[in-house]
């Protein structure tokens, strides 16, 4: 494991300040929030950053506040907090189950929602460092290879899936990130912050190297709304999902008034399913328009000569996820 | 680079130079000399090297020292008191909960953990809260076993509780 210099910027202007100032050096730096990914990485040398910019001291970002414009949470607060806020449990509950789904609660303690929503992708080749897209190489050693959790949707040329639980959840509350940079500020809504391979190969979202995601904005939570968090994994706990689903719905009178459905681990980004959506506003939700959405939700899917499973999986997950949500 | 940070580790204060790529696990035994946490798959999947940091249960291979500045750590070494075991370690040994012992400690401050949190957990509560914990000798049913005893017998003290 190579050696670092590590600083502790004392606001998130200065740490885009010192990312900035170590990138003109000739410098790698990376940001460090509560660590796990990035010490993961680092002992497994697929990163060697000169400059650990450590986000420790900036104690105001450890803060969930609500105000009337709804709520701020700040990207150092852990998952573990995340998911037993009170009001994140009651009025944001997809947000609450999915960052209580994350990993093991030792890993909950430390790491942070901003942490989560930026790892890097868990395939299986990158993590082994294989010169892939991801890497700087010059393709996706999944496409021939071991492709059993990869993407059914939004492939290409990289075929990794995007792991975090709680950005599907986001993207489901239509939360908006605010992220500092050297020169300034800039809030981007979740739903444009992730990037596709086919846009930008090296990276999962639109973070330059010099900016920080420092809070994510809630919305007001809706009356009458209702949410979950459903994460499908290969064993009963302590991995990544195989497939997950965020949902929030809004039901007056038995009537779905406003839908977003959100898959996890299926696209290198969260991946929202929009006509799945236009096909339960206005409706009841019974039996028939859940099977109606769940093959919907499927349509589009271009599986991989292993994961083709996920296909009848998705499927499934979201025609019943619906009908527990409605019912 | 080194850097000097400050830990309470088991209630005492310890000023340590250490080099930024210290692991806090490697600081503990290393450098303090407390070799009753262990280390087991390094990448923060098993649980065997979990410490309690600001009374909260972390992997401590996963964690650098120099992320620890200045925070309060308990590791196994810091239950008992003088010769008398913490309950949890007592139950631990009465009711058989553990086999090779590798993950023993990281199982013993992990439940501790749970204990100061909710003195009456039920099987479910102490399955999810010790999920991270993996024991490869697969002794998991003895191991709630020595929680619920614990449990048990820290409820039974009641007031008179000693803490222990």
């Amino acid at each position: 494991m190579k050696s670092f210099t590590n600083v502790n910027p004392k606001d998130p202007q200065e740490a885009a300040a010192l990312l900035k100032k170590a990138i003109e050096k000739g410098q790698t730096a990376s940001l460090a929030g509560g660590g796990s990914d990035l010490l993961g990485m680092i002992k497994d040398d697929l990163v060697g950053p000169d400059v650990v910019v450590n986000l420790k001291g900036l104690s105001a970002l450890r803060e969930i506040e609500s105000h009337s414009q709804g709520v701020r949470i700040g990207g150092l607060v852990t998952l573990e907090e995340l998911s037993q806020h009170p009001l994140i449990r009651s009025q944001y509950t997809v947000l609450a189950e999915a960052a209580g789904t994350v990993a093991t609660p030792q890993i909950r303690n430390v790491g942070t929602v901003a942490g989560n929503i930026c790892q890097r992708p868990w395939c299986w080749y990158f993590r082994q460092g294989f010169p892939c897209f991801k890497h700087g190489g010059d393709r996706c050693y999944s496409v021939v290879g071991q492709n059993q959790l990869h993407a059914i949707f939004g492939g290409g040329p990289s075929f990794i899936v995007h792991p975090s639980d709680t950005a599907p959840a986001l993207m489901a509350l239509e939360a908006r990130f605010r992220i500092v940079g050297p020169h300034g500020e800039r809030v981007v809504p979740a739903s444009e912050f992730f990037i596709l391979p086919r846009e930008d190969v090296s990276r999962e979202n639109v973070l330059e190297p010099d900016e920080v995601l420092v809070e994510i904005e809630l919305p007001p939570a809706v009356q009458n709304g209702r949410s979950t968090y459903v994460k499908i994994m290969d064993r009963e706990a302590w991995t990544h999902a195989v497939l997950s689903v965020a949902m929030a719905l809004e039901i007056n009178d038995g009537v779905c008034r406003k839908a977003r459905v959100v898959l996890g681990a299926v696209a290198p980004i969260p991946w929202r399913l929009p006509n799945v959506e236009r096909i339960l506003v206005g409706q009841r939700i019974t039996a028939d328009l859940a099977g109606d959405a769940g093959r919907a939700a499927v349509s589009r899917a271009q599986p991989l000569a292993k994961n083709g499973y996920k296909i009848p999986l998705t499927e499934a997950l979201v025609r019943r996820t619906l009908l527990s949500l409605a019912g | 680079m080194t850097y000097t940070i400050r830990l309470n580790v088991n209630g005492k204060e310890h000023t340590v130079e250490v080099p930024s790529r210290r692991l806090l696990i490697d600081c503990l035994r290393y450098d303090l000399g407390l070799t009753g946490t262990k280390e087991g798959c390094s990448v923060g999947v098993c649980g065997a090297c979990t410490v309690l940091m600001d009374g909260k249960p972390i992997s401590s291979c996963l964690a650098l020292a120099l992320f620890a500045d200045g925070k309060e750590i308990v590791t196994v070494e810091g239950l008992a008191r003088e010769d008398r075991l913490d309950r949890v370690q007592q139950a631990f040994i009465d009711y058989g909960g553990f086999q090779c012992g590798i993950c023993t400690p990281g199982m013993v401050v992990t439940a501790k953990a749970l204990l100061d949190e909710n003195p009456d957990p039920s099987v479910d509560e102490i399955k999810e809260w010790m999920m991270g914990n993996l024991c490869r000798c697969t002794g998991y049913y003895k191991v709630i076993e020595s929680i619920q005893g614990a449990a048990r017998r820290k409820r039974q003290a009641g007031d008179s509780d000693e803490g222990l």
